[in-house]
């Protein structure tokens, strides 16, 4: 990796960092505007887990699912735009590899989710206050959930050609997927076949071990979710690159 | 440059073919372009020429075939390839979140080049383009990203340039603010290959010229050889003529 792919990632950042309004804050007050929503008006009626209050449950929930969507959003926009203005011409002109373009791409992305998700973190914190039950599992699901949405960013950005499927993508894969994870909810209130249907999600896994990290309390163990949003994020990542690799839609 | 690079073909094709669906839009293409030259690559809409560019510089990958750079072939050695070559795109096209300035460093920084403000100076003063350095791509008139889309061609000094149709819809001033540049360019030793359908430029410019006609290379000789075979007095004269053969 050399001045090339620190570069492509520097563009990347500087790209959301320059609409940050847009990128970082808007993400923060739709955000909070769940936390207030749904922690005070639901947060005396349910309690998840016996100790722990509603707001506690619901936080980290809804700090993963900001950094899952603004992750993907950065490197799915970001290569779609790219695409339909033609200056995507640019990176691919430039001696870089698929590899140096794919991990500019994912990182930015990452480091996206996890501003938004510590800004998100830092003003719910001031509100409700949060226990840490173990840094280590927060900060591995942090940046295995981010790299495993901004890798399918990747992959949404290289299929899609035109703004409303990039809209599909969004409105029909990653909403459902990030509002049916858990962040609301346990598991276990589901009924049985939504329960079923669930475990087949990886962004559950992400949300529920993040917020084990948190709370010390989970609905599958955090083993378990480790190893499915780790090998998910690899898994997609081999795809993109093989795909990449392959020229698809981008050299044709 | 060793003596070996000094003698290698600045651009090398052999047998190339591409396909978009039933379309062939190349149809086994060689073509040579040594050192130094000033190029032209003409053809009618539709003849291959930007497919052929695209191929060359890694934008879309050939069917079958060869392509070098500098002797570096463009998908096995695509790195030194990419290097060696600075396209200028037919379009249109610029980022718009970054200003004229941050292109052009951005731009080098994709070639490897870290410290690059002197060569960036030098390329916006000869582009006319200095007090232009901190405008936003956005505020820009289309001359005026045309001039920037030429500076991001040369931020890493390409020894290969490869202009395809700049001068489309450009007014007069920055046709000749172009030419004067490419043309020292030119002279201090860089290759050029220009598309163009301003055949009065590829004349007053090039030395040889090829023909594109429906993915074939049907002519690829000196321009006084080209307007003795077509017995013509221009080359727009010839290069009518050699269609109307070509279809006869």
């Amino acid at each position: 990796m050399g001045v090339g792919f620190a570069t492509l990632f520097g563009k990347e950042v500087l790209r959301f960092w320059k609409v940050s309004f847009q990128t970082l804050l808007a993400p923060l007050v739709s955000t909070l505007l769940y936390l207030v929503v749904f922690a005070q008006v639901l947060g005396q009626r349910i309690s998840v887990y016996p100790g722990v209050g509603y707001a506690e449950f619901l936080v980290p929930g809804l700090v993963m699912m900001a950094m899952l969507q603004n992750a993907f959003a950065n490197s799915s926009s970001s290569l779609v735009q790219s695409k339909i203005t033609g200056n995507l011409v640019f990176v691919l002109l430039a001696p870089l590899s698929e590899m140096e373009f794919f991990l500019a791409y994912v990182l930015a992305a990452m480091l996206r989710g996890l501003l938004v998700g510590s800004v998100v973190l830092m003003t719910a914190g001031f509100f409700f206050p949060l226990q840490i039950h173990s840094l280590l599992w927060i900060l591995v699901f942090c940046l295995l959930a981010t790299g495993l949405s901004g890798a399918l960013g990747v992959l949404a950005g290289v299929w899609a050609e035109k703004f409303d499927q990039m809209a599909a993508w969004q409105n029909f894969l990653i909403l459902p997927l990030t509002f049916l994870s858990g962040a609301f909810y346990s598991l276990h209130s589901l009924p049985p076949l939504w329960h079923f249907i669930s475990r087949f999600n990886p962004f559950f896994y992400a949300i529920d071990g993040f917020r084990y990290g948190f709370i010390g309390a989970s609905d599958v163990s955090p083993w378990e979710s480790l190893l499915i949003v780790g090998s998910t994020c690899l898994a997609l990542s081999w795809v993109t690159l093989a795909l990449l690799r392959s020229g698809w839609r981008v050299r044709p | 440059m060793s003596s070996l690079e000094q003698s290698l073909p600045a651009v090398e094709i052999r047998a190339v073919r591409k396909s978009y669906g039933a379309l062939q839009a190349l149809q086994g293409v060689d073509l040579t372009i040594e050192q130094g030259e000033f190029f032209a690559l003409l053809g009618p809409n539709g003849a291959g020429k930007t497919t052929l560019i695209s191929v060359l510089a890694g934008l879309a990958r050939a069917d079958s075939g060869t392509l070098k750079v500098m002797g570096h072939e463009v998908t096995q050695d695509y790195r030194a390839a990419r290097r060696a070559l600075g396209v200028v795109p037919q379009e249109l096209v610029f980022d718009p979140f970054f200003s004229v300035r941050e292109t052009l460093r951005i731009q080098s920084g994709y070639f490897g080049l870290r410290h690059n403000d002197d060569w960036i100076d030098e390329i916006l003063e000869n582009l006319h383009l200095t007090d232009k350095a901190e405008v936003n791509m956005r505020a820009l008139s289309g001359g005026m990203k045309r001039r920037v889309l030429i500076g991001q061609a040369l931020v890493h000094r390409p020894p290969v340039i490869v202009l395809d149709e700049p001068t489309a819809g450009v007014d007069v001033e920055l046709r000749q603010t172009l030419w004067k540049f490419v043309q020292k360019l030119n002279g201090a030793g860089h290759t050029i290959l220009l598309t163009t359908h301003y055949l009065e430029e590829a004349e007053a410019l090039c030395q040889r010229v090829a023909v594109l006609h429906k993915g074939k290379l049907v002519a690829c000789e000196r321009i006084s050889d080209l307007l003795q075979g077509q017995q013509a007095a221009t080359l727009e004269e010839a290069f009518m003529g050699l269609i109307r053969d070509v279809e006869a």
